[in-house]
């Protein structure tokens, strides 16, 4: 018979301190679908999408139900955009809308793809799918879009880099009635991951196959439960940390297994990741306070991080057959109640945030910024975060909504998942638009010597 | 046979087990095993059981269950047994 206080504590995990599944992510290769006439790519599209994920949120429902864990999200990852497109020249938007109607007709909330990979360069119909990114984000509600722009072993496409900076503040104009929610839904990324299950970055790399179901685990509000109260040094820190990530991680491979079988799908990886809510009780940011630091943002944190975020793929790894996505801890400012009360009193300002990208998973996520701050900024910003992922072989990311009409010390409120995001000081006297009008490629980083 | 929990926990009440129990007899379901202890202050029960059989849907099961700990004044979960042998056994 199992032991009372182990299941006391599962228990406890799931009721007092929401844990949960975030997203069942099922990917779908889409390059059989390509077709010279669009509208028989987009039928092919619908077809495949519809027959490979047709039960996805059924089945969801009932794991949810039968094991008593929340699985928050179903969504579906696709084959970058641009690659299908590209046979047919035709305009893009007609593969956004197609996509979104697939989304409809599975009940899934997120369908992410709508993505180009240019760490290199632009080649047939990239530039025309970031081009329509703006109008594709505004005209569908549940696609999400990312653009690669670098890599270590390549660069940084600094093309790419100047085209979304303009790309973002056009889609936030575009979506400036409902709160600039365009720009939640489009993510730059270094060093992108193949298999990634959570968004809006999520797209299915060409290395995968067909089809299979990619799990994201959740838990901040575990570890801080685990934290809360706890006397001892870092390293016994460290352990608790491990500890904990191990029994969220087999969470994640118990499902993620157990969805692939009744879906007949092969099952990807576990993404161990610590995704923040806006719920109280859900934040990475009170993980760091745990820790003990009076606010996160102060100094100290970015060793705080780092040691949280190598505990928990430490603690995770040996809980799955398989590990990969973004794994690590997420720190999207405007879904962290910590995070958005240390953003409000000013604790937390951009440039700590950018220090923590480079020990955490993903980068600067869902940070919003004056309505003013022109492209090249934006541009600039993308740049200096794929700098640091490109040099420390890591993923990073720019989720950034210019906060059209607002100013610093305002807030966006997108309710839900998304929460709320103080507008942070940016450093708008100082231009970069030289730097950045430039363009070309910064050649890819030499891997010895280093220091 | 197909092992599921199900956990009650709250105030302790008169006749909360027969309550419990008579349901799982009505849906088929065979009880294996049941603990009881009071945990930090709460009652709680675990009883483990095969589900192997069961009359209904699961999440039929795991309603009526939810419904009558609403009614009794504590929170009945029925979860898979998996769930904990994952998390807690290597």
């Amino acid at each position: 018979m199992l032991n009372l206080n182990d299941i006391m504590e599962t228990i406890n995990m799931i009721k007092q301190d929401n844990l949960d599944i975030r997203t069942v992510t099922m990917g779908i290769s889409l390059l059989d679908c390509a077709d010279s006439d669009a509208k028989a790519a987009c039928d092919k599209i619908y077809e495949k999408i519809t027959r490979k994920a047709g039960n996805l949120v059924k089945v969801g429902e009932q794991l949810e139900k039968e094991y008593g864990i929340p699985i928050i999200n179903k969504r579906i990852s696709v084959t970058p955009i641009s690659m299908i497109a590209a046979s047919s020249k035709a305009d893009p938007i007609i593969y956004a809308k197609t996509l979104q109607k697939a989304a409809d007709a599975t009940g899934v909330n997120f369908l992410g793809g709508y993505s180009a990979l240019v760490h290199k360069g632009f080649s047939a119909g990239d530039r025309e799918l970031i081009e329509s990114i703006p109008y594709a984000l505004s005209e569908t509600k549940n696609i999400c879009s990312s653009v690669n722009i670098g890599s270590t072993k390549s660069g940084i496409n600094m093309d790419a880099v100047k085209l979304l900076g303009e790309t973002i503040v056009k889609t936030a104009e575009i979506t400036k009635e409902d709160n600039c929610i365009g720009c939640a839904k489009l993510v730059v990324f270094c060093n992108a991951p193949e298999d990634n299950p959570f968004m809006a970055g999520a797209f299915h790399g060409v290395g995968e196959p067909d089809c299979v179901i990619n799990v994201g685990v959740s838990g901040p509000g575990v570890v801080s439960a685990a934290l809360k109260d706890f006397k001892g040094d870092l390293g016994e820190v460290a352990e608790t940390i491990k500890r904990t990530a191990f029994k969220i991680t087999r969470m994640g491979q118990l499902i993620g297994t157990e969805a692939s079988k009744r879906l007949d799908v092969p099952f990807g990886i576990v993404d161990l990741s610590l995704a923040p809510t806006p719920a109280v009780g859900d934040s990475v940011a009170h993980i760091l306070e745990a820790m003990g630091l009076e606010k996160c943002g102060t100094h100290g944190t970015t060793a705080a991080l780092a040691l949280l975020n190598d505990a928990v793929k430490k603690g995770g790894v040996m809980a799955s057959s398989s590990v990969g996505g973004l794994s690590g801890a997420f720190i999207p400012v405007s879904e962290d109640a910590g995070m958005i009360s240390a953003a409000r009193e000013g604790t937390l300002k951009i440039e700590k945030l950018e220090a923590m990208t480079a020990v955490c998973s993903v980068g600067l996520d869902m940070i919003a910024v004056p309505g003013e701050t022109p492209p090249e900024v934006i541009s600039a910003i993308i740049a200096d975060e794929a700098a640091i992922g490109m040099v420390n072989s890591k993923t990073t990311a720019v989720r950034i909504i210019p906060a059209i009409g607002k100013k610093s010390g305002e807030e966006l409120n997108f309710g839900g998942l998304l929460g709320k995001a103080p507008i942070m000081d940016l450093n708008l006297k100082d231009s970069p638009k030289e730097f950045i009008e430039r363009a070309g490629r910064i050649p890819a980083p030499l891997q010895s010597l280093k220091n | 046979m197909k092992k599921t929990v199900i956990s009650v926990m709250g105030k302790d009440t008169v006749g909360i087990i027969s309550k419990v129990s008579s349901v799982c007899a009505q849906n088929n379901v065979n009880i294996i095993d049941i603990t009881q202890s009071v945990l930090q202050g709460l009652f709680v029960m675990v009883m483990l059981t095969d589900t192997e059989n069961l009359k209904c849907e699961f999440s039929e099961f795991s309603e009526s269950m939810k419904k009558l700990g609403e009614n009794a004044g504590v929170e009945i979960r029925v979860m898979h047994e998996d769930i904990f042998n994952s998390m807690h056994r290597i």
